[in-house]
């Protein structure tokens, strides 16, 4: 009697402790669910009160009334787009070669060396990057093409370098999770490294790689502090790669200091419109993930 | 001939790939400790900033401030991080449930820190002002804590995957129950895993700003309680560069966050090594 009861509390304890458990595990689903209700419920009724002329109009004179401002963040979108792809096209090869290198050529004793380098990269706080481009890459451009040096140029340079550790880690797991047989078999037939990695690897772990420039472009759209400090932040449509540029994250953390009312809630529109960009790329992302290459 | 020379041509270019990757790191690195190490000092750690940034001051109310929010942040996530990886790993079997659950923490690792920034600004500084004391210690906290969650959640996932189930059967079998299992057998077998998770989400934590830039005030007096408002490192080095213009500071205080990641990034390589070791040698 007594061995039943107290099985029945180790029963009802353990069924507790579950819960708590499962309370634990859906804590990121409330955390999504919370972020999209406060942050769209600021920016949604401005985004239809102002409805598409916010997204095409070109001119940026946000004021504390409705009535008395200009809203049209065009530039500001083609902005982030402007930077994240330029960041992308050279981070890109860049870090799909390290991953390459990683998984196929470095000697162990220089992969030792390389694999926490590519965390500490990804660890140096994004502030510190935006410091290092303020008195290194912007000097540099200004020297040498004239202007202020806060540019697109500079937000490139910066954020290509901030986007390596992504693509790197996950292109070289996607490598590294290729079947032996594969390139030995390649090798075995007689074709050479390079080629074995053209033609094997590189096709084998593709749907790997192309996850992590996808991802690579969600960091590089939605870092804020490394671009507001050398993007120059004007809301123009940049003439050259060295005029300077403002993107959806800077001019939200730039403004957001002093906006008010009608001002702030089109700060919010901004962010639900950089969310709905990193949405877009978290379903491409996987999807990628989730093509499979069969041979 | 032609293929010989194309492939010493494509590996070379790997190579210099792998290289230029180490290079950036060792100098951007470089630059900031040169720069920044010669600035620190006893005096430099311990004394508190000027009011308005003035030259040959410390950052130790900025240190407090970055201790206080990480804090605040990891008291939060860490036990629903934890707890949140041994129901995915122990309770569930790949169902439904559990990928809802791993996509909705992919997706809140994937959101810009500016856009927590904004509904932390929101939801802890103005709609919770009553509890939170506004822009405070306990508001930035809090908006990272939603940054650090994500990235412990996947990592204690991984570490509580690879403990062996033979090990669990083990102590099922002895009679055990099954959360007797998971504090005495799994757990203790997953912790330097556990703990290389909660570490890394520390250094988001200490290396965020955009998150606290509208959440956490920016006072440079040192911080009381959580309900006041601080500035951590990150923040400050923002605010000297587009405020103050006081660079030697700003270096002082990158070298110092550089140092803390560079320990963070050392101390979870060692423990993710020993613990693929320990495993190994099970």
């Amino acid at each position: 009697m007594r061995a039943l009861r107290r099985s029945r509390t180790r029963d009802a304890r353990e069924r507790f402790i579950q819960l708590i458990l499962l309370v634990c595990a859906i804590s990121s689903i409330f955390a999504i669910f919370l972020i999209i209700v406060f942050v769209f419920s600021q920016g949604v009724p401005f985004l239809a009160e102002a409805g598409l002329p916010f997204l095409t109009g070109s001119v940026w004179l946000p004021a504390d009334s409705f009535a008395a401002g200009t809203w049209g963040i065009f530039p500001i979108i083609l902005g982030s787009l402007i930077v994240t792809l330029g960041a992308v096209a050279i981070g890109a090869p860049l870090g799909i070669a390290c991953a390459v290198f990683l998984a196929e050529i470095a000697p162990p004793a220089i992969r030792r060396m390389l694999v926490p380098s590519v965390s500490a990269l990804a660890g140096v706080p994004s502030v510190v990057y935006g410091f290092f481009a303020l008195l290194v890459i912007v000097p540099w451009i200004r020297g040498e093409f004239g202007g202020f040096g806060t540019s697109v140029l500079a937000c490139w340079i910066i954020l290509s370098i901030m986007i390596l550790p992504t693509i790197i880690s996950i292109s070289t797991d996607a490598m590294r999770a290729v079947p032996r047989e594969y390139k030995e078999g390649s090798l075995a037939m007689g074709a050479t490294r390079w080629q074995t990695i053209r033609s094997v690897l590189i096709p084998a772990a593709s749907s790997g790689i192309i996850t992590s420039v996808i991802l690579g472009m969600g960091r590089a759209i939605g870092e804020t502090m490394a671009v507001l400090l050398v993007a120059g932040n004007s809301v123009t449509i940049p003439g050259s790669i060295f005029a300077p540029v403002s993107t959806l994250t800077a001019q939200i953390a730039l403004e957001m200091n002093y906006a008010t009312g009608a001002h702030q809630q089109a700060l919010f529109a901004m962010g639900v419109v950089l969310f709905v960009f990193i949405m877009i790329l978290t379903g491409l992302a996987n999807l990628a993930s989730r093509r499979r290459v069969t041979f | 001939m032609a293929a010989k020379r194309r492939e010493t041509a494509a590996i070379g270019l790997l190579w210099g790939a792998g290289i230029a990757t180490l290079v950036i790191l060792i100098v951007i690195l470089a630059y900031i400790l040169v720069n920044g190490l010669p600035l620190i000092s006893w005096h430099f750690l311990t004394a508190n900033p000027g009011v308005r940034g003035q030259t040959g001051t410390g950052i130790y109310s900025t240190i407090v401030a970055t201790v206080a929010v990480t804090g605040v942040a990891l008291l939060v996530a860490a036990p629903l991080s934890v707890g949140g990886a041994i129901y995915l790993n122990e309770y569930t079997k790949e169902n439904l449930l559990r990928k809802v659950i791993r996509q909705a923490a992919e997706v809140l690792a994937g959101i810009p820190s500016i856009i927590i920034g904004l509904f932390g600004f929101l939801f802890f500084v103005i709609y919770l002002r009553p509890y939170t004391g506004g822009w405070s210690v306990l508001s930035g906290g809090l908006a990272l804590a939603f940054m650090v969650l994500p990235i412990s959640l996947r990592i204690s996932e991984e570490a509580l995957k690879a403990v062996p189930a033979e090990l669990r059967e083990g102590s099922l079998g002895l009679g055990a129950t099954k959360w007797q299992s998971i504090t005495t057998v799994v757990i203790p077998t997953a912790l330097p895993g556990i703990i290389t998770g909660l570490i890394l989400g520390a250094g988001r934590a200490i290396g965020e700003t955009a998150a606290i830039l509208l959440t956490v005030g920016g006072a440079l007096s040192v911080p009381h309680s959580l309900h006041d408002p601080a500035c951590p490192m990150t923040l400050y080095i923002y605010n000297i560069l587009t405020e103050y213009n006081d660079t030697r500071t700003a270096y002082g205080t990158a070298a110092v966050l550089i140092i803390v990641i560079l320990a963070i990034t050392f101390t979870t390589d060692y423990l993710m090594n020993r613990y693929t070791r320990k495993l190994k040698g099970l």
